[in-house]
């Protein structure tokens, strides 16, 4: 097998993942905007939530057109790297600033490392933890790249609970992660820009809750869960949500949400975390896939 | 906002124009504004507003120039995307930014720079809302997470202020706009579209959640 700094800095590699940068930037996922486009048809007609939805779409297209970033808030880049055995991580995460520091320049991202005691901006989307690049080993040759741009506004009103949770009478079942998860969309109201898309993990503890919820956003909107459980409970929730009149942005409207994906870890007997990651409308998720000979294609 | 035309709204603006606006009002603003958010205002409130005087001759400065366009004109809670050729500066990606965040601040600023617009997204809280009525402001919800469509309406950056200090997301980028669209979401009478839609999401919420 090539080794990792042959692949890399062979053809195709670095240019493949600076497109991905670039097209989870600019072009929103056609499943995302079907969803809007969805969306839109079922608001009131002339209501704000209508306009709003057709500003959103409007939004995209000029998006595309122009090259130029859907939402100013490219968030914190999340990489997450499937790769064979013997691939060097290293020097994967070295890629990956590189395309974050390239991307910055262009401008398809915002300046957005910011020194969390010094409040000093890296100004190359470069800096501890930036962007965050997580792995996955696995038995095939190629290497897969997801990347997700998860935007401040709705990372700020994501959240975990731990539960029996006494304020919602919510305790450790399914109905139980129903009445949390609704809590956490209601109390986001218009902050994390809706309609979101929440990715939830059941179990798991503290730290991986919030992994697996992040794994969750990387799901097609239009996929259904092979666990029936889980899928039927997606569905409740999704529905449930939007009948919150929250809206697009929270000005009011039935459109809450577009979907809702649920994943679950082992948990301890001790333990009942219910984790929920709030991805906005402008649901930037991309991947690509680069065989060992350089060739590459985005994969979603 | 049904069945109503696009009040359009040029800066400076008056106090009897802010009285004529209700919250669920859409709105078109042109003229002249700022970039501001949580550095920008933390900045304003303890070094501008509420320092000892006299202040140090670079914070006067940006005092005094603040002063002459924030009257009657707007800020803008936005963290833009920007590109610059051959030194000039034009936005890229800059919609409203979580208005919130700045609730501490708001009113103090608002008081202070004489401001007829806050604009942002999420909405503001009953100081800001207190703020709004007293000295005759309104505040203007824009369109979250489409960042060029509302790039597009700003058509010229004049100025930019703390630039190196604050990094571009967080500077005074001092602009003009050209029909920048929002929604009137809190007015100067003490209406907050925000405060009777959470009402309503609270009961929606308790109905729900009964799994009826």
């Amino acid at each position: 097998m090539k080794s990792t700094a042959e692949w890399i800095d062979g053809k195709g590699f670095r240019e493949a993942v600076f497109e991905l940068v670039r097209l989870a930037a600019c072009e929103l996922p056609a499943d995302v905007e079907k969803a809007l486009s969805d969306a839109r048809s079922a608001e009131e007609p002339g209501s704000s939530a209508e306009l709003t939805l057709s500003l959103f779409l409007k939004n995209i297209a000029m998006a595309k057109e122009k090259q130029a970033p859907v939402c100013q808030d490219t968030g914190l880049p999340i990489f997450f790297i499937s790769h064979p055995e013997g691939v060097s991580q290293r020097q994967l995460i070295r890629v990956c600033q590189e395309a974050a520091s390239w991307a910055t320049a262009k401008p398809y991202l915002r300046h957005n490392a910011v020194d969390a005691v010094t409040g000093k901006n890296s100004g190359n989307n470069i800096g501890l933890g930036f962007p965050a690049v997580y792995f996955t080993e696995w038995d095939d040759p190629a290497i897969e790249m997801a990347l997700i741009l998860k935007g401040g506004g709705s990372e700020n009103v994501s959240g975990q609970y731990s539960i029996p949770y006494d304020p919602l009478d919510a305790g450790r079942d399914l109905e139980g992660v129903r009445r949390v998860v609704l809590d956490c969309a209601c109390k986001a109201e218009g902050k994390g820009c809706p309609p979101g898309i929440l990715g939830v993990c059941i179990g798991g503890d503290r730290g991986g809750g919030y992994m697996e919820s992040k794994h969750q956003l990387l799901r097609r909107l239009d996929d259904i869960h092979p666990d029936p459980v889980l899928a039927e409970l997606e569905g409740r929730i999704l529905s449930d949500a939007n009948r919150l009149g929250i809206g697009p942005l929270g000005l009011g409207g039935k459109t809450t949400l577009l979907g809702v994906k649920i994943g679950k870890l082992h948990r301890v007997p001790a333990s009942y975390f219910v984790t929920i990651s709030y991805m906005c409308w402008v649901c930037r998720r991309r991947s690509i896939r680069i065989e060992p000979d350089g060739n590459w294609r985005i994969t979603g | 906002m049904r069945d109503k035309a696009m009040i359009h709204l040029t800066t400076p603006i008056s106090e009897a124009e802010i009285l004529e606006l209700h919250a669920g009002d859409a709105i078109q603003l042109s003229g002249i504004a700022t970039t501001g958010r949580d550095a920008a205002h933390k900045y304003m409130v303890e070094k501008l507003i509420e320092a000892p005087r006299p202040l140090p001759p670079a914070d006067q400065k940006l005092h005094d120039e603040l002063q002459s366009f924030l009257r009657g004109g707007a800020i803008y809670h936005s963290g833009p995307i920007l590109r610059n050729d051959d030194g000039r500066w034009s936005f890229v990606s800059s919609g409203p930014t979580t208005s919130i965040r700045d609730e501490v601040y708001q009113d103090k600023v608002i008081a202070a720079f004489g401001l007829r617009v806050v604009i942002g997204k999420g909405g503001m809280g009953p100081r800001t809302l207190e703020a709004c009525k007293r000295y005759k402001a309104v505040y203007l919800h824009g369109i979250g997470g489409a960042g060029v469509y509302n790039a597009a309406s700003v058509v010229e950056v004049l100025d930019v202020f703390k630039k190196e200090e604050f990094g571009l997301p967080e500077a005074f980028w001092k602009i003009r706009f050209d029909r920048f669209t929002g929604i009137v979401t809190m007015d100067a009478h003490g209406k907050s579209l925000h405060d009777d839609l959470a009402l309503e999401f609270d009961r929606n919420f308790a109905t729900v959640i009964k799994g009826v």
